[in-house]
């Protein structure tokens, strides 16, 4: 947008004089909340039966630069919720600094009322609401996966803006574009998530996060994963993607150093 | 003549370690008329007895519903208790806005007892003139607390506060045992017996001083995972005192749904 209204169409300055340039501002307004600037990719998560998958790369770009190789974009909240960042890194940090000052004041609570996944997702969106209508929006596209307030299996995403949707399976950035569709294959419509099993489950979100890594230039072949059941949380942080075949891209040209 | 130099303000303490203000403030709870609070594993029953100014006038209310999983009931000042329940239902509606999720009861009794505190700290302030009785159901199920104007808040499985509340006192103690494992119906006719235990020789319980507010847990299989705040008062407290009648003649605590009317 052209912050200068300056430059914007006026009146003649032969038949109505020239603006008086002093009561334009000679600077813009702040922008540099408004674009992120260490960002991590996709977030890919499944419901099974009891419980839920989350999975994402541990990459985090700065711009196109592969920067950090490392990141744990997969946090736990409480014993049963999990959340996925996606987008700025830093204001995944600041989230996360929330969500600790919770659990510890939750944790006072003498009688166990805990806060489930569903009460997080309320409160994340609230958050990134807030934030996006002071023009000040927190970067992020997030999955928060655990159980609601039945016990059942709960996944649901927040975005920067604060939408919020839910599904059986989500998944956000170019996952969206890339892991959805493979996800819908396999899981469709018509099959109810208590056929869905822990290990096909896992095993879909490999496969996604192994498309994800041949087809989405921000990505990496080092990934978290987190299964959330009512006995608690498995994450693994440092796996490594296997059976990958880069046969299909000999056939690929318009790149590199190929002569066509 | 002796004077007492330390209950000018709230904030300072006599010699004998004691700060009269909050003393007096709480002595306006036993001027205010009684109410009874008690809970089972499944529910929260708040009673109380209702007072007119003057024989033309209305009767001053005694429960206010927080929230559908809330209630207080009063004894003291009635325009300090609407500050204390306007508090409360801003801060309820507001967890339920921003986590989805009703308050747990010791979140919100914490946050009144920290604000009654503050006035007992504060130069220029005084302590709030009320008693409160805070029941309702959370995650962790049905509870009861007592607030005073101390600050002081204490979770309770029976409570009176009021005037001539000792009474209703020692009857809630004699059968405290009995409470836990009692029914609904039965805990409300515990609480209607320990009010009644209060009234002077020429007072009785009327559809008109009665009051009563009920919360629970939903029985099982029911769609909803609490039987939301009601609040008996006129005509309906009816079959409740009809029942408390009959307790008293049998001599015993019927349960009230055992009863077949023709």
């Amino acid at each position: 947008m052209d912050h200068f209204p300056g430059t914007w169409g006026r009146p003649r300055n032969d038949v109505y004089g020239a603006y008086d340039p002093s009561y334009l501002q000679s600077t813009g307004p702040k922008t540099h909340t408004t674009s992120p600037a260490v960002t991590g990719t996709s977030v890919i998560g499944v419901k099974f039966n009891g419980g839920v998958v989350l999975a994402t790369d541990n990459l985090a770009s700065y711009g196109s630069l592969a920067r950090f190789t490392d990141t744990k974009r997969l946090r736990i909240f409480g014993n049963k919720a999990v959340v996925g960042f996606g987008g700025d890194v830093s204001d995944m940090q600041y989230i996360d600094r929330l969500l600790e000052s919770i659990d510890i004041r939750e944790n006072y609570s003498s009688h166990g009322n805990m806060l489930n996944a569903k009460n997080l997702h309320t409160y994340l969106a609230k958050v990134f609401y807030k934030r996006r209508s002071e023009f000040n929006p927190l970067w992020n596209h997030v999955l928060v996966a655990g159980f609601d307030g039945e016990g059942k299996p709960f996944l649901s995403s927040a975005d920067l803006l604060g939408t919020t949707f839910s599904a059986p399976h989500l998944a956000t950035g170019f996952g969206a574009h890339l892991a959805v569709p493979i996800l819908r294959r396999l899981f469709p419509e018509e099959k109810p998530i208590e056929e869905i099993s822990r290990e096909e489950a896992v095993d879909a979100l490999k496969q996604c996060l192994k498309v994800l890594f041949y087809r989405d230039a921000r990505s990496l072949d080092k990934y978290s994963i987190a299964v959330i059941t009512q006995e608690g949380i498995d994450l693994k942080e440092d796996e490594q993607l296997e059976g990958q075949s880069w046969a299909f891209a000999e056939r690929i040209k318009g790149y590199g150093a190929q002569t066509v | 003549m002796f004077r007492n130099n330390y209950d000018n303000d709230a904030v300072t303490f006599s010699p004998q370690g004691r700060i009269f203000q909050v003393e007096y403030a709480q002595e306006a709870v036993k001027q205010g008329s009684v109410v009874v609070g008690l809970v089972n594993k499944t529910h929260a029953v708040l009673v109380g007895l209702k007072r007119n100014a003057e024989e033309l006038s209305s009767y001053q209310k005694k429960i206010i519903e927080i929230d559908s999983h809330m209630a207080i009931a009063i004894a003291g000042l009635a325009s300090d208790a609407r500050v204390l329940s306007n508090f409360m239902k801003q801060q309820s509606l507001g967890s339920k806005m921003t986590y989805g999720r009703p308050i747990p009861l010791e979140r919100i009794v914490t946050q009144i007892g920290d604000r009654a505190q503050t006035n007992t700290q504060h130069y220029g302030k005084r302590p709030y003139g009320v008693g409160l009785l805070v029941a309702g159901v959370d995650e962790a199920g049905p509870h009861l607390f007592e607030f005073q104007p101390s600050g002081l808040i204490h979770e309770m499985v029976a409570c009176a506060i009021g005037a001539r509340s000792q009474m209703a006192r020692t009857y809630l103690e004699r059968n405290l045992d009995k409470f836990a494992d009692c029914s609904r119906d039965q805990l409300i006719n515990h609480g209607l017996r320990a009010l009644k235990e209060t009234l002077s020789q020429d007072k009785e319980l009327t559809v008109d001083n009665t009051s009563v507010g009920v919360i629970g847990l939903a029985p099982e299989g029911s769609k909803g995972r609490i039987e939301s705040f009601k609040l008996y008062e006129g005509q309906e407290t009816v079959p409740l005192l009809e029942a408390l009648e009959r307790s008293e003649a049998s001599g015993t605590v019927e349960d009230e749904s055992m009863e077949v009317d023709s």
